[in-house]
């Protein structure tokens, strides 16, 4: 990968390609709209959808960190969270499934039983 | 302008957008697909940053299981249009205007915070530095993963099993 990507910028002196802080601003950006998603959305495989979102933007802060201070560690984290992202998403869609069986719908605001 | 900090802004306008295109579109399955398309993007920051495993992970397991078991989800329980949410006036008024300030407060102190942290390491990470670290340091970790695999399966198979077949 150095090979392709860090030879195309020859000019980059000392190593500064992109700042660190334009990928925190855009993992900010990210969970900020994820936030929204979560909190806006009625479907509820979609506001599922939105906590996927939410992860992948942390996992974007990890990365950058990582980088920034010449440390693995930040990807072995990701490593991680992509698995446990992968069986969260096996047990929800299931949960999610059942609650489609039981209640006929996907709209959480007809999902109150707890309300009533 | 590097060219890297223009692939930067053109992934991450990609990214942004789908984003945005997720909480837009009604039905799911455009959220879906507007879904994939962030996670391609953030695999190409990943490759910017020299992080090339994670971003082979990022699209065989995101891009390729994750998603197309939501897909799947949304085509077995044949998800319609979500009705259009109309926002309440105090949503609109003080709520998003609030979301607004709070993103752009944030990303300001992000970024005045980090603004000194340039890339120092300027080697990428070699996928062999990232395969020694995670089976010598967190091998057990890595073996745990398993069993929460493991357990994520039963419980999903639990979970969705007919009623009518025990």
């Amino acid at each position: 990968m150095q090979g392709v990507l860090d030879a195309v910028g020859p000019e980059s002196p000392g190593g500064v390609v992109v700042p660190t802080s334009y990928y925190l601003v855009l993992s900010a950006v990210l969970f900020g709209l994820g936030v929204v998603a979560f909190v806006f959305k009625r479907n509820i495989i979609t506001i599922f959808m939105s906590i996927e979102l939410m992860l992948n933007a942390v996992n974007l802060a990890f990365v950058a960190f990582s980088r920034a201070l010449g440390q693995l560690q930040g990807q072995v984290f990701v490593f991680f969270v992509i698995v446990v992202a992968a069986a969260e998403a096996a047990v929800g869609l299931a949960i999610i499934i059942v609650i489609a069986r039981n209640r006929g719908t996907l709209d959480v605001e007809r999902v109150d039983s707890l309300k009533h | 302008m590097t060219p890297q900090i223009a692939v930067f802004l053109v992934l991450a306008a990609v990214a942004v957008a789908g984003a945005l295109n997720l909480i837009l579109q009604r039905h799911p399955i455009h959220s879906a697909l507007s879904l994939i398309v962030v996670m391609v993007a953030l695999a190409g920051l990943y490759l910017l940053q020299g992080a090339e495993f994670i971003a082979a992970v990022q699209i065989i397991v995101y891009a390729g299981a994750i998603m197309v078991l939501f897909i799947f989800v949304i085509m077995l329980l044949n998800a319609g249009e979500e009705e259009r949410e109309n926002l309440s006036r105090l949503a609109r008024f003080v709520g998003v205007p609030l979301g607004l300030v709070f993103l752009v407060e944030v990303a300001y102190w992000i970024a005045r915070a980090t603004s000194h942290m340039a890339q120092s390491s300027t080697q990428a990470v070699s996928t062999r530095e990232l395969s020694t670290l995670l089976f010598r340091e967190y091998v057990f970790p890595f073996e745990l993963t398993s069993f929460l695999i493991l357990i994520a399966i039963l419980g999903a198979l639990v979970l969705a099993r007919r009623e009518d077949s025990d």
